[in-house]
């Protein structure tokens, strides 16, 4: 079985080209987005170039909803070094910025490029990036990070990838679950899991190596851990009751999950290492979705304790446990910004779920979203956007929000329904 | 159940040979008559007991038939797991005939679309412990009754409002 999925994951790995399953459609971008345009990169290699590097860094900058594209068909030069650049033609398209590189393929694979300003007439930016030749979709969302990073002040989160479900209703039998990971565009999807009992709860570990869902595969939810380098898959929790939201601690050591093999739903950690366990929360309430601060030094996790569920904060050295939402009658599923201080939430107003985020400095609340069945709130590493799953007609689909709330765009599913995605760390490829 | 029966007709026809055998020739008429009789009674009974038997299977049978009668599928409000006096009349129904056979259930717990799928799993859980409490303070033994949620994974009507949701907030046996 472990051979057979690792075999499929190889061939994966290795078909170019595979369809997204996500399509990306931008809802709201800034009101005025710098112009940029990406030059079509040389190549200096065997045959064509395996991918349309400039075309995939165009897709990540306009996706940000901070950049206008400039069509090729308007670019009155394709230079691709220093010496081919004449500035006056981008002036004249009205190009604020104009990005130009070549790709060369080695042992490796190799992307330099350089960005220059139209205005100041000069290069204000210039790179390489090296990796192996399957990578060249994934060191070309470097070169959209490094772009971004230096356009914006913000680092960008391109060159990450994503996991979600998705499920393929059936009225006459039983449902089809798929857990798939992706890169952060929805290009080369690749299917982790699949089968007939739901999939639950997805979560990277920090270093991006691995991930933890819940499947119901055994007729009972359990918590599995799955390497995506090896493919090696493990069961870790099979108590009686409810098995669900594993969250890797910050140093990759502890898991903190849901159990209700004591009566009902509490907060453990579970020690990786030892298997030891350890019970946070002892309360007759629903406690769920515990998710770390960035320093590991506390959980949010949701309660009903006070009547209707609320986020709480359990402070692992004083074992203190300190409620810290208080507006509405409900939010849930916290999920913490990298920076420690934004919370992204699933908060209910008039009856309506909408994505929020709560400020931990100034303790304000602002809802993101004007969707209602809004859920599965996940924030990209650079704590600029949230993504998370709404509803579309009888189909859930992704959407994403920037934490300012200025851009907007989906990503439905060619079919099916997709939800909870989770948006992984950096990672090295 | 067929088993005492037989058992009660054996005795009766081992104690009737042995008052056979431990008569004298003397005594073979009154023997005879001693051993009629007591196979007499023990027809009697055996036949009162079949009848008793029958009476019970068809009691069980009635009470089976009410339980499937009112559906395997127990509703309730939203956010709430507590019965409401329908699923309660349900519940009551399968306890009856559950209390008659030695059948062992499954409590498969469910939620609406509408808040957070691991609270929902949560809400879910509750529903289905809600009705095996029910079960358990009611006299069913608390091994044979098992319980599951899927929270809102497996939702009956797909898409939104109270119509689809009312269908989906359930409990159901199996």
């Amino acid at each position: 079985m472990l051979i057979r999925r690792m075999s499929i994951l190889a061939l994966l790995f290795f078909a170019s080209n595979l369809h997204a399953e996500l399509q990306i459609e931008i809802n709201q971008g800034l009101d005025n987005p710098t112009p940029i345009a990406v030059v079509p990169f040389g190549w200096q290699g065997l045959g064509a170039a395996p991918e349309d590097v400039a075309q995939i860094i165009d897709s990540d900058l306009v996706r940000s909803g901070q950049f206008a594209p400039v069509s090729r068909r308007d670019m009155l030069s394709y230079p691709t070094r220093e010496a081919e650049m004449y500035f006056r033609d981008w002036r004249a398209i009205s190009a604020e910025y104009v990005l130009i590189g070549q790709v060369t393929l080695g042992t490796q694979i190799r992307i330099d490029f350089q960005l220059f300003d139209t205005t100041r007439q000069m290069a204000i930016d210039s790179g390489t990036v090296t990796g192996p030749v399957t990578e060249l979709r994934m060191l070309s969302h470097r070169v959209s990070d490094a772009v971004y990073e230096r356009l914006t002040g913000i680092s960008g989160a391109f060159a990450t990838r994503l996991l979600y479900v998705s499920v393929m209703r059936n009225p006459n039998a039983k449902d089809f679950y798929r857990l798939t990971l992706a890169d952060s565009d929805g290009q080369r999807p690749i299917v982790l899991l699949e089968g007939r009992d739901p999939i639950l709860s997805p979560t990277w570990s920090p270093d991006g190596q691995e991930v933890a869902y819940v499947s119901f595969e055994t007729s009972r939810p359990a918590i599995y851990r799955q390497n995506l380098r090896t493919g090696a898959r493990e069961q870790l929790t099979n108590f009686q009751g409810l098995n669900n939201s594993p969250a890797w601690s910050p140093d990759g050591n502890t898991m903190a999950l849901v159990l209700s093999k004591d009566g009902n739903p509490d907060i453990y950690l579970l020690d990786l290492t030892t298997r030891a366990l350890t019970r946070l929360t002892r309360h007759f309430a629903i406690d769920t979705e515990p998710t770390w601060m960035p320093d590991g030094k506390s959980l949010l996790f949701t309660s009903d304790r006070g009547g209707r569920p609320q986020i709480y904060r359990y402070d692992l050295r004083t074992k203190k446990i300190q409620r810290i939402t208080f507006e509405g009658a409900f939010n849930a599923r916290a999920r913490v910004a990298q920076d420690g201080r934004n919370v992204a939430l699933v908060h209910q107003r008039d009856g309506r779920y909408h994505i929020a985020v709560l400020d931990l400095v100034t303790d304000r609340l602002t809802v993101l979203t004007e969707t209602s069945l809004d859920e599965s709130p996940s924030i990209a590493p650079n704590g600029s956007v949230v993504l998370y799953a709404t509803k579309r007609g009888q189909d859930s689909i992704l959407a994403a929000v920037a934490v300012d709330g200025g851009v907007r765009f989906s990503l439905p599913a060619r079919e099916g329904s997709v939800q909870e995605p989770a948006w992984s760390p950096y990672v090295t490829p | 159940m067929i088993k005492p029966t037989l058992y009660a007709k054996w005795v009766s026809l081992v104690f009737a040979a042995f008052v056979l055998a431990a008569c004298s020739s003397n005594d073979t008429k009154e023997a005879e008559a001693a051993a009629t009789a007591a196979e007499e009674q023990a027809a009697q009974e055996a036949a009162a007991q079949e009848a008793e038997q029958q009476a019970q299977v068809k009691a069980q049978q009635g009470r089976e038939a009410a339980a499937a009668n009112v559906g395997t599928v127990f509703y309730f409000e939203f956010d709430s797991s507590s019965l409401t006096e329908d699923a309660r009349a349900q519940v009551d129904a399968h306890i009856q005939a559950l209390l008659g056979n030695n059948d062992s259930v499954r409590l498969e717990g469910h939620t609406d679309e509408r808040g957070t799928r691991e609270y929902n799993l949560a809400l879910g859980e509750r529903r289905a412990n809600a009705v095996r409490d029910y079960m358990v303070a009611n006299g069913l033994p608390s091994y044979r009754v098992e319980t599951i949620s899927y929270g809102e994974e497996n939702p009956v009507a797909y898409g939104s409002g109270e119509t689809n949701w009312q269908q989906n907030r359930r409990v159901e046996l199996k």
